[in-house]
């Protein structure tokens, strides 16, 4: 039995076979319809999150599975002071599999410790977010055709940014990858993951307040929204939020055949003017989001 | 200065200058009822400076604890006044329950019952991240 919780516990090899079987559900989706049927898929959402539960609850009804979970921690024993291992413990009593997301850093991995069945990390705080990774990385594939030689722009929170951290990781294992981290001063990728991945892969990186001296050497453009939930202060908070904002104005120098990427919500770092641009690809983003989903749960489920 | 020789018990020696209080406090040697001695800034040819412990009693003690907080010291068992074993330390792979994770947003904080487990990330560096949410040790 295998859970998720980390993208790196992916090796590329497994990662291309998710990759290539999402893209099967893509173009045979009726061939998966029934693949879980008599499957309970628990979401287990000590936080909110709209598209990420929706999501993985999709996906699991897309495959004939059924779904059952919370969607806040008010909602759940955990408001009683329950633990996350003895939640994990009986929810895995009433479910084929877990997807967890929660506010605490390291809870799915709590979570796998002690549940019978797979555990899908679905977001912990502001540490990992794997099946987002994925989603990024479907996303990408299926609009370059490859991760090798792509020069990646990162613009916006890098410092509280999951999403970020994790794909950096994740294509950081390609040949020929080049990185340009675009940020404020105070929210710049942590400097243990410029040494402990970019550093020490060898991976060429530029870091620069200024997106739009960048812009011209992009292939892909993964913006971020800088985060209320993950500041202490509010001050903080409101003085960098609106650090970046994406406008047609600032896309006259990109590539055209640029792939403008969010991992979702935006607030309004990307101007909805941007959405009629041919390179926005966030949308198609959630939708390839549902495929890999489905794709990791048949993994997980050992089910071919 | 003169300490008496043990008969049976333990030197740790080769303790970096400094740090033998940390080690006894971590090791619980308070705790102990027989005679320890702390040598502070005892004279070293490899060292220069260095610290030593002394324990009238040969008891198990966390090997692992030790080689996280110098990996370079040696463990000298003594049994009827004779050295019988020296062990040499490395750092260890993990430690458990030995320091506390103290990222405000790791599961950790907020369930007190879960062991603080910490991975060694980067052996060069001496670099340990907590098991849950990664956070460097100390930091």
């Amino acid at each position: 039995m295998r859970s998720l919780i980390d993208i790196l516990e992916l090796s590329t090899q497994e990662i291309d076979e998710l990759i290539a079987k999402a893209s099967d559900i893509i173009a045979h989706p009726e061939a998966y319809a029934h693949k879980c049927d008599g499957k309970i898929l628990a979401t287990l959402f000590f936080e909110p999150s709209t598209r990420t539960r929706l999501s993985f609850e999709s996906a699991m009804l897309r495959l004939g599975g059924q779904v059952l979970g919370f969607s806040e921690a008010a909602s759940s024993s955990a408001a009683k002071g329950e633990s996350v291992a003895d939640t994990a413990r009986t929810v895995s009593c009433y479910s084929d599999i877990i997807a967890m997301r929660h506010p605490k850093e390291g809870a799915p991995l709590v979570a796998s410790m002690n549940a019978t069945v797979p555990v899908i990390n679905a977001g912990d705080g502001g540490h990992n977010h794997p099946t987002q990774t994925l989603t990024d990385l479907l996303t990408i594939y299926h609009e370059k055709g490859h991760f090798d030689n792509l020069t990646v722009g990162f613009c916006g929170d890098l410092k509280f940014g999951r999403t970020v951290h994790s794909l950096i990781s994740a294509l950081s294992r390609y040949q020929g990858v080049r990185i340009a981290l675009v940020s404020p001063e105070e929210l710049k990728l942590p400097s243990y993951v410029k040494k402990e991945v970019l550093k020490k892969k060898g991976i060429e990186y530029v870091q620069t307040t200024d997106l739009e001296s960048v812009m011209p050497e992009l292939d892909i453009l993964y913006m971020t929204r800088v985060q209320r939930e993950r500041f202490f202060n509010e001050e903080d908070y409101l003085r960098l939020k609106d650090s970046y904002i994406l406008t047609p104005e600032k896309l006259v120098s990109a590539k055209q055949d640029l792939c403008i990427l969010h991992p979702l919500p935006r607030v309004n770092e990307i101007s909805v003017a941007v959405d009629k641009d041919p390179r926005a690809c966030y949308f198609k983003q959630v939708n390839y989001g549902r495929f890999i989903r489905m794709a990791l749960i048949l993994k997980l489920l050992e089910i071919d | 200065m003169i300490i008496d020789a043990i008969k049976n018990g333990i030197v740790i020696d080769h303790i970096a200058a400094g740090k033998a209080m940390e080690l006894y406090k971590i090791l619980g040697l308070g705790e102990l009822d027989c005679t320890v001695a702390i040598l502070k800034n005892v004279v070293s040819g490899k060292l220069g400076r260095k610290d030593i412990i002394k324990i009238d009693r040969v008891l198990d003690l966390d090997w692992d604890v030790i080689g996280y907080v110098d990996p370079n010291i040696t463990v000298n068992i003594i049994i009827d006044g004779r050295r019988v074993e020296k062990r040499q330390l490395k750092l260890p792979e993990t430690i458990t329950n030995v320091i506390r994770c103290k990222n405000p947003r790791c599961i950790t904080s907020v369930e007190q019952e879960l062991p603080q487990i910490f991975k060694l990330t980067d052996r060069e560096n001496r670099v340990y991240r907590c098991l849950y949410c990664e956070t460097q040790a100390g930091k």
